[in-house]
């Protein structure tokens, strides 16, 4: 079964069509990437998956649970708040700009969730939360507040916070853009360690070299539609013109 | 009059000073937070309502205000209340006039929140009211502190106001004591007693202010 399926999905911001006939499935464990230029809808996409937007049309499916599918008039309409809810348990997102919670600490960035939504004891949430810090090398930061982190160890904090709610599948919208290269490498490098723990991941990114090496699956996105997927291999190599054009800017990392 | 009886004639003036500052703001302080919400609400009537209520406190004197407060349930609705409803009115007045003013900054502190905030925590699973309390208002509470400071500042000067309906706070006494004899030393004396009091006030909130300075 498929972790989660996207059939159609249409968007509109206003009269601009934002995505426009876009269908995806992600698979147990599986990594896709999502690449394509910029204002080609790949944010918009995260952000319907993740029900931060609705989607004017479309199938939004999470294993079994149907999210959001189309009515006779072909509008989408939503699952109760119900199914939402244990939906929405299945899946976490990274964002480019980390969003941590200022006035907590790192270890109460990742583990107050665990205890205040999931419920489980601080003792437990506490665990978890050291595990994935020793994890993202960054035990000894517990304690600090994340203005005295550099960007790279805050997205590192923001991927441990997913992570702790233990989530299936794992979204990220461009969780580099916002670091110098030096920070970016030791970003990529904690993502790529995340494979062993078979979580889906669905990665937004302009790291060409990076997506080309992680990915099962690769999909080109370009004014709101998929262009091009499938592995990494047959989509870096594709003939398609648009693909080609786009690579063309990455050619030297390639 | 000697000084020293002066001094404690204005003395116990000041508790009733200190006391219409403490309960205007032990309930404006919430009822300003409600008043906020109302103003952000989508509902068109409450924040109609209450945009309409916030501009009235905002737009006309306070001390017309208090006589509205004060005279308005006899001359409106020839409600006959005991003199006693001085204190009450005075109450009533202050904080609903301060609630507006309270309301107004707590809107500009909300609304000034990055809104990755809120989509970091309802990703996260968290609910409206967690993410509310335990999210964003202990950030706002840091933006608009110094907002709240200079409000607080100026409610422990405005509550001298309470003299227009006579009621027995520091600045009425000053003022009758003042005249029956003929000297400005009680006025002075009120003074340097305002002034020590803003100064305590000014030093709490400025303590509060470093409490959370341990994050940006
Ligand atoms: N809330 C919104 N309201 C109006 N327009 C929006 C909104 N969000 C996105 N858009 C528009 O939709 C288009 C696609 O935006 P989106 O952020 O999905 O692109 P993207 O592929 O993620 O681009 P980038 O690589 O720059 O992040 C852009 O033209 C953008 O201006
Ligand atoms: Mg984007």
């Amino acid at each position: 079964m498929n972790l989660l399926e996207m059939k159609n999905v249409k968007k509109s911001f206003g009269d601009l069509q934002v995505l426009r006939d876009i269908s995806l499935e992600v698979g147990d464990g599986e990594i896709v990437s999502i690449i394509g230029p910029s204002g080609s809808g790949k944010s918009t996409l995260l952000r319907c998956a993740t029900l931060l937007e609705n989607m004017d049309a479309g199938m939004l499916k999470y294993e079994d649970e149907v999210v959001a599918k189309n009515d006779p008039d072909g509008k989408a309409v939503y699952a109760d708040r119900k199914t939402i809810k244990k939906v929405k348990s299945a899946y976490g997102l990274v964002f480019q700009q980390f969003n941590l919670f200022p006035h907590w600490n790192v270890l109460r960035n990742v583990t107050d969730a665990v205890i205040n939504v999931q419920k489980k004891s601080r003792a437990e949430a506490e665990k978890i939360g050291k595990e994935l810090l020793d994890k993202m090398g960054l035990i000894d930061k517990a304690e600090y507040y994340p203005y005295q982190l550099s960007g790279g160890q805050q997205q590192r904090v923001a991927i441990a916070r997913a992570l702790a709610l233990n989530p299936k599948v794992l979204f990220f919208d461009e969780p580099t853009s916002a670091l110098d290269p030096e920070l970016t490498g030791e970003v990529l490098k904690v993502i790529k360690s995340l494979k062993e723990l078979h979580i889906a991941m669905v990665i937004v990114t302009h790291e060409m070299a990076f997506a080309r090496d992680i990915s099962d699956k690769v999909i080109f996105m370009a004014d709101g539609v998929i262009v091009e997927q499938g592995s990494a291999e047959e989509v870096f190599n594709s003939e398609n013109e648009r693909m080609k054009l786009f690579l063309g800017r990455y050619k030297d990392i390639l | 009059m000697p000084i020293s009886q002066i001094i404690l004639e204005l003395f116990e003036g000041l508790l009733v000073s200190v006391q219409i500052f403490a309960i205007t703001l032990l309930f404006s302080l919430p009822l300003g937070l409600v008043v906020a919400l109302g103003r952000m609400s989508k509902n068109s009537t409450i924040s109609g309502i209450t945009k309409v209520y916030i501009s009235i406190m905002r737009g006309t004197p306070l001390m017309l205000q208090l006589f509205v407060v004060y005279y308005g349930p006899y001359y409106l609705f020839n409600i006959k209340l005991n003199p006693t409803y001085r204190n009450m009115a005075v109450y009533i007045g202050f904080v609903i006039n301060y609630a507006a003013y309270f309301a107004e900054i707590y809107r500009s502190g909300i609304q000034s929140m990055p809104v990755g905030q809120y989509e970091a925590a309802e990703i996260l699973g968290y609910n409206k009211v967690q993410t509310f309390f335990s999210i964003i208002m202990p950030q706002v509470i840091k933006r608009i502190l110094p907002s709240v400071t200079n409000e607080v500042i100026t409610l422990v000067k405005d509550t001298s106001l309470a003299f227009s309906i006579s009621v027995m706070e520091m600045f009425t006494k000053a003022k009758a004591l003042s005249s029956s004899q003929t000297s400005m030393t009680p006025l002075i004396v009120a003074g340097v007693f305002y002034y020590v009091f803003n100064f305590i006030v000014a030093y709490l909130m400025d303590k509060a202010e470093k409490k959370l300075d341990y994050y940006k």
